[in-house]
């Protein structure tokens, strides 16, 4: 059932599966194109009914990385779809939060703490930083460096 | 009619977690909701990074003061997803204990605290005088009554000595009688169900939609739970039933919980009867590079952690995504619709890390009306007098 399920994924999305990595029985990681990710993730989330875990963002220096955590309860796996963006070319990506309310806050939170645009997301105000946040700041990507230097002093350091 | 703005927060001093929720009011009706949070942003991820491995649990288990051991242990769990491994038995069941423990109290402080948004101060008495003797289990255990400190990658900090077993069963056992009691005034009082069953609906579909964890989701018929789904720790060993109920309004909530405590007590009890014997420690000596992935089902729905590691003696990247991230958006399908009275144990419902009703003000329009948090809670009482005295 599990390999069917990896091995349909292949074929149904052949051109835009670039890797498939089987870490464990439980884990699993699929590379794709960016451009493919709302057609993939819909079909994960309706047709085989996984649940939306979490999307998470790193800074790989090279280029930027979102994963986008998936459950299927009944096979205990856990599917996650990896996007690599080049830094090279404008950062964005499709938004799935028109396609279901679960990814609607994390694209929020992904936008403001790593910079990265999702196309067609309804709604695009801050979720957690503050709104004086300054433009361009984006505190999780590796270059990141302290700017308010008030803060240490509210810290009570 | 004309519409008004309620607006809710930021702070709340009961449970943590700042949040501020402006409702749109016609009359009573709530006819749109949205909610604000990150006032207190405190950039654990970021901080995550500048730690060890060793030392992050201590960062993670001050997430939260009420579900402490649920970010360690999904942490820890991640970690041992990057090497990969297995703990030693002993240290499975320990975590169990603990984990449950936790829910135990978890859910009496939440079942308190709804009794008192309620009106029924006496549930919140009993409740959370319960919850004391739970936390002397902890401490007895672990040495605190929160913040256990009993999770590292690789097994667990401290073990259980066999004299107090029979000390803890004891105490355990103690609340049952008690809580028989707490789960016969919830379930037959009829003003109570009549101002909980059928409030705050959350739909089987929304709760998929919102991807809803734990109670929440279980209240709407999702029978979603890691300890089931996925068994870690000692879940698969000890026989326990997942509660489902099918409504999804605030009184199938109450009742999910309510229910969970007894199974929570079945799983301690088994653990606490069973716990074999050996190392409680498999003692990793480094991490390599990969990522791990570890989930959980913590007091509020399932507690997601994903670790990335260079090879180096810290993470490199390190997400935390706990439960109520995915229920809070719940709200704006369970408030609408609904009256300002009903506003404030419909946010509860959720057992959200909440921090609301206290500074809450009502105004029109024209800024002349003010109620404050306390207004809102006690508006939500006379509710319940009203109808007492009504039936």
């Amino acid at each position: 059932m599990r390999n069917d399920i990896l091995k349909y994924i292949q074929e149904r999305f052949k051109s835009d599966v670039i890797d498939i990595f089987d870490k464990s029985p439980k884990r699993v990681y699929i590379e794709i194109k960016s451009e493919a990710i709302v057609k993939v993730a819909c079909y994960m989330f309706k047709d085989l009914g996984a649940r939306f875990n979490i999307a998470s963002g790193v800074d790989m220096r090279e280029h930027m990385e979102i994963l986008y955590h998936f459950t299927i309860e009944d096979l205990d796996l856990v599917i996650s779809l990896r996007v690599k963006l080049a830094k090279d070319k404008k950062l964005e990506i499709d938004s799935l939060a028109p396609h279901f309310k679960a990814a609607n806050w994390i694209e929020r939170e992904i936008r403001e703490l790593l910079g990265i645009d999702f196309k067609g997301h309804p709604d695009l105000r801050k979720l957690l930083l503050p709104d004086e946040w300054p433009k361009d700041v984006y505190p999780l990507r590796s270059d990141y460096e302290e700017w308010d230097k008030g803060a240490i002093r509210d810290r009570g350091v | 009619m004309a519409k008004t703005i309620v607006p809710i927060g930021p702070y709340h001093p009961l449970q943590e977690e700042p949040e501020f929720f402006t409702l749109t009011v016609e009359g009573e009706r709530v006819v749109d909701i949205d909610v604000v949070v990150g006032y207190n942003h405190r950039g654990i991820e970021k901080l995550s990074e500048k730690k060890t491995f060793d030392q992050v649990p201590f960062v993670v288990e001050r997430i939260c003061g009420i579900c402490s051991t649920s970010h360690p242990f999904a942490y820890t769990l991640a970690v041992e997803d990057i090497i990969p491994m297995e703990v030693p038995e002993r240290a499975k069941y320990i975590r169990t204990i603990i984990a449950e423990g936790e829910r135990l109290h978890s859910h009496l402080l939440w079942l308190g605290l709804a009794g008192h948004f309620l009106g029924y101060n006496t549930v919140y008495m009993w409740a959370w005088k319960l919850r004391e003797e739970i936390l002397d289990v902890m401490e007895i255990l672990s040495g605190n009554r929160n913040n256990y400190a009993m999770f590292k990658p690789g097994g667990v900090r401290r073990d259980i000595k066999a004299e107090d077993i029979p000390v803890c069963m004891k105490k355990i056992n103690s609340i049952l009688p008690t809580l028989d009691m707490l789960r016969k005034a919830v379930m037959d009082d009829p003003v109570l169900a009549a101002r909980t069953k059928g409030v705050g609906v959350l739909t089987r579909e929304e709760a998929i939609d919102y991807s809803a964890l734990g109670p929440t989701a279980r209240a709407s018929g999702v029978a979603r739970d890691a300890r089931k789904d996925s068994p870690y720790a000692a879940y698969d060993r000890v026989k326990w039933d997942m509660i489902v109920t099918k409504n999804g309004d605030v009184f199938d909530k109450v009742v999910v919980r309510v229910l969970e405590m007894y199974e929570t007590y079945k799983i301690m009890k088994q653990c606490f009867e069973e716990l074999p014997s050996g190392e409680i420690d498999a003692k990793i000596k480094s991490i390599p590079p990969g990522e791990g992935i570890g989930h959980i089902e913590a007091p509020r729905g399932e507690c997601f952690h994903y670790v990335k590691s260079d090879g180096t003696n810290s993470p490199v990247r390190h997400k935390v995504r706990a439960p109520t991230y995915m229920n809070l958006p719940t709200y704006k399908a369970t408030v609408v619709g609904e009256t300002i009275s009903d506003a404030t144990i419909i946010l509860a419902a959720i057992d959200p890390c909440y921090c609301c009703t206290e500074r809450v003000a009502v105004r029109d329009v024209k800024g002349k009306k003010l109620y404050t948090g306390e207004d809102l809670v006690r508006l939500s009482q006379e509710k319940t007098k009203y109808m007492r005295e009504r039936s």
